[in-house]
């Protein structure tokens, strides 16, 4: 198991490497980490020395930056990345019912990931759909017009979908992603 | 050079106008869907699949074109069918199914399926056109104009609807007039403070230096607010055509949009228009063959709110963390990477092409002595018709909210009981917010208030970027601010004290007041910290961070003493104020609706078959509320939990086999 977490690191290692070879040169710190997100899903710890090293710039500066901007995330998010939307209009019509609903049926906070890595929650600002209020994106697809009851609906969908999946080859591929994903967490 | 411009410029357009014939007079039918964020998250591009896949399937002449918003999001997804025989006709609240319909009926039986339709979009003597409707009719479309009617994706249906027309007229009068131009119309900056645009031009003007910007502040990040978002996708064009003419007026040969992250369709609209304008030669080297030249790159915020602010917008720009710095030396002088620059906001920018294109005068004819032209409110939370809405300054919020908002809408219930129908609930307004996290909560007395930047700051709230939020009556006044104090408390950068730890210590009074911890007070206090903030904070996060609180503490403020003195919350909102309860003469013995919704099992049987509420396993979801039938309405919530009944005991007898 810590060899595939190895594995997976070094791998996400050469990703960045990869995306800083596309900048050639160009000092733009926060396109640099958006883009490394945008790939990877979270910003590593090792990904952020490499860029300090790349733009020759302070290692500080480099986390100063990321922390301070919301859309940077320093845990790897689950399979299923959900966001909550928490934006005026979504409050005054009880997203905030929402977001506990989800807290509650995945058995974590907003800001965590499930133990499997299957489910990541995180509650944002806006998405400017404040007319379909309250609003929940799942892995950037909006879902409008939410209830706390529909939760359920969706994590049974979920739960139907991979034992869809379960029954074809990629079954042992899932399992290889649990163990590792358990690994980390020891 | 002039008339090389002119030359160039009637060439482009004439290729337009012959690009948009194709599409929309040729033999067959037109189908144009509304496929911005709001439209693709109702099920747009569903809809859109499944025009395609009928007219395939029927073999019609019909073509599907995807195009922006029409501000109308309550009736998402929206499309518009223009066959050749009828008027353009515009239909509402599509399914893929729905669809599938409209068009065997529509094509197969000359059936228009009237009852989907909201209206025809031309004048005509067939069907009644959706402006005899005061959703449509009391509007006045200067900015959203083009938001729904042109293809955003392709420039041709810009230049054809006179895009770049500003552009040509302003490269042939010349850097002042235009600026002049902009000074006769009377415009001010859309972006929340109102600050004249012209002024602002002219100071950049007049700034010496080879190397000047303008950026272009998209990046709204006022929750419950989406008009950028919805020109950025809509009318994109609009927006380079205005960095053009700033960048002429002021001698700026590069300019940045800058868009926040959490809108990837905007930035992928605003980036392909960006490469057409060049294609095009209207953007680029020696712009239309005058000699001027213009660059726009777009770059994207991470998330900061703080970054509305424009030197801190800056500061993001050039790669460090966004927090504002003093003024002096304004941006004007000192701007990105210390060179003069110029900002507006999308609106703003928009708006400049459309009034060099159709005059000055024409434009300062709308509109107060004060305010000239339109105001674009994005109305949101609880009103009937949310969505987008220009209007002309000086028409009151009360015309707004429920002339064209349709007020406040019930809240529907239905009914588990077979045969009974849905009931709807009527529920009054309560206040409109307005100028987000910066504004304030306006309450029905001052609804007849003028719209216009200043008389809106009497009030106590500011105009901003044009966020409205409507609250209703299970909206808690109490519960709104802390809401704001939490977002602006989030978002301060963390440069100022005041702004920091005062908003933090705001935010604490407010959460104590909501869970019934308050004292008397507090109120004061509350009052006096804000003042203290508004002069201890550098930028207007901090200077209007208050206004939340010291506008529900001036309009409501029997709430607040509501939730201190009595720990009872009048609007039925903060949880720890509120409990949930059965009343035993209206629960029918049969039903266990709410029973099944309680995601808590706190909803046990009685030992006479009634139910009740567990109320230490309750989490006050409200779902046993809503599960339970209209015609029972059972389940209600009690303020302070001290007047709540006491409970009766379980059936023992039951236990485990209730819920089966």
């Amino acid at each position: 198991m810590n060899n595939d977490s190895a594995q997976e690191c070094m791998e996400e290692r050469e990703k960045i490497r990869k995306i800083l070879e596309k900048w050639e040169g160009k000092k733009d710190l926060i396109a640099i980490l958006l883009s490394i997100q945008d790939h990877i899903g979270y910003l590593p710890e090792d990904g952020m020395l490499d860029v300090a090293k790349y733009l020759n710039i302070s290692e500080s500066t480099v986390y100063g930056v990321a922390t301070f901007y919301n859309h940077f995330r320093f845990i790897p998010p689950g399979k299923r990345h959900i966001q909550v939307c928490m934006g005026t209009a979504c409050h005054v019509k009880r997203g905030g019912t929402v977001l506990e609903s989800w807290e509650r049926c995945l058995q974590i906070r907003e800001g965590e990931v499930s133990e499997d890595r299957e489910f990541s929650l995180e509650r944002v600002n806006c998405v400017g759909c404040c007319v379909l209020a309250p609003v929940v994106v799942i892995n950037d697809e909006v879902h409008g017009r939410m209830d706390s009851t529909k939760v359920d609906g969706f994590l049974l969908r979920y739960q139907l979908e991979s034992e869809g999946k379960g029954n074809g080859s990629e079954s042992d591929i899932n399992e290889d992603e649990k163990g590792s994903g358990d690994g980390d967490n020891d | 050079m002039e008339i090389m411009i002119n030359e160039r410029f009637e060439e482009l357009k004439s290729e337009a106008l012959k690009d948009l014939q194709e599409t929309n007079d040729g033999e067959g039918a037109v189908i144009s869907v509304g496929t911005a964020t709001c439209g693709r998250s109702a099920g747009a591009i569903e809809v859109v699949k499944s025009f395609k896949d009928v007219i395939e399937s029927m073999g019609i002449d019909a073509k599907v074109v995807q195009v922006g918003c029409h501000g109308h999001c309550y009736a998402e997804p929206m499309a518009v069918v223009s066959k050749p025989g009828w008027p353009p006709i515009l239909y509402g609240y599509l399914t893929p199914s729905r669809a599938q319909s409209l068009i065997r009926r529509f094509f197969n039986e000359e059936d228009p399926a009237l009852e989907w339709a909201l209206g025809a979009v031309d004048e005509n003597d067939m069907i009644p056109t959706v402006f005899e409707t005061p959703r449509w009719s009391l509007e006045r479309r200067w900015l959203l104009k083009n938001c729904g009617s042109i293809v955003p994706e392709n420039i041709n249906h810009y230049i054809a609807s006179g895009g770049y027309e500003g552009l040509v007229r302003a490269l042939n009068m010349g850097p002042s007039e235009t600026i002049e131009n902009i000074k006769e119309s009377g415009l001010r900056g859309l972006g929340g403070a109102g600050f004249e645009t012209w002024k602002k031009w002219e100071i950049c003007r007049n700034i010496p230096g080879d190397r000047k910007y303008i950026i272009c502040n998209a990046d709204e990040g006022d929750p419950g607010a989406f008009m950028d978002r919805t020109i950025l996708e809509s009318d994109p064009h609009s927006i380079i055509e205005g960095m053009i003419i700033a960048g002429y007026a002021v001698g700026a040969e590069s300019g940045y949009v800058y868009v926040r992250k959490e809108y990837p369709q905007a930035v992928s609209v605003i980036g392909s228009a960006i490469s057409q304008a060049k294609e095009k030669g209207v953007l680029g080297e020696n712009i239309l063959g005058s000699g001027i030249n213009f660059n726009i790159d777009v770059n994207q915020g991470a998330g900061a709110f703080v970054c509305g602010e424009e030197t801190a917008l800056m500061a993001s720009i050039e790669g460090k963390r966004g927090m504002p710095r003093p003024r002096p030396p304004y941006p004007a002088n000192s701007g990105l990477w210390g060179r003069p620059t110029l900002i507006n906001n999308v609106k703003t920018l928009a708006l400049v092409s459309r009034i060099l294109a159709q005059g000055a005068s024409e434009f300062s004819s709308v509109g107060t002595e004060a305010c000239k032209g339109t105001a674009v409110f994005a109305m949101a939370g609880k009103i009937q018709n949310t969505g987008l809405v220009e209007v002309p300054f000086g028409m009151t919020l009360r015309e707004v909210i429920f002339d064209i908002g349709g007020g406040t809408p019930p809240v529907i219930r239905a009914s588990n009981i077979a045969g009974e129908r849905p009931i709807a609930i009527k529920k009054s307004f309560k206040a409109v917010q307005i100028g987000g996290p910066s504004g304030g909560c306006l309450p029905d007395s001052l609804l007849d208030t003028p719209i216009c930047f200043n008389t809106i700051v009497e009030t106590g709230a500011i105009m901003g970027s044009g966020g409205m939020v409507i609250l209703d009556e299970d909206n808690c006044a109490v519960e709104t601010a802390r809401y704001f104090l939490e977002f602006t408390q989030n978002e301060s950068c963390g440069k100022c004290t005041f702004c920091r730890i005062g908003t933090k210590h705001l935010l604490d009074i407010l959460s104590d007041i909501t869970k019934g911890a308050g004292v008397m007070e507090d109120l004061d206090l509350l009052v006096e910290l804000s003042e203290n903030i508004k002069q201890g904070s550098l930028c207007n996060l901090g200077k209007t961070a208050p206004n939340p609180i010291l506008t529900t503490l001036k309009y409501f403020r029997e709430e607040y003493e509501a939730h201190i003195k009595e720990q009872r919350c009048p609007s039925l909102e903060c949880k720890d104020l509120i409990a949930y309860y059965i009343i035993p003469e209206k629960c029918q013995r049969a039903c266990d609706a709410c029973v099944g919704s309680c995601p808590t099992e706190a909803i046990y049987t009685r030992r006479d078959r009634l139910k009740a509420i567990d109320q230490e396993k309750c989490v006050k979801c409200e779902n046993c509320v809503e599960a339970c039938p209209p015609q029972y309405d059972a389940v209600i919530k009690i303020s302070p939990i001290s007047e709540l009944p006491a409970s009766e005991p379980r059936d023992n007898s039951l236990s485990g086999q209730e819920n089966t």
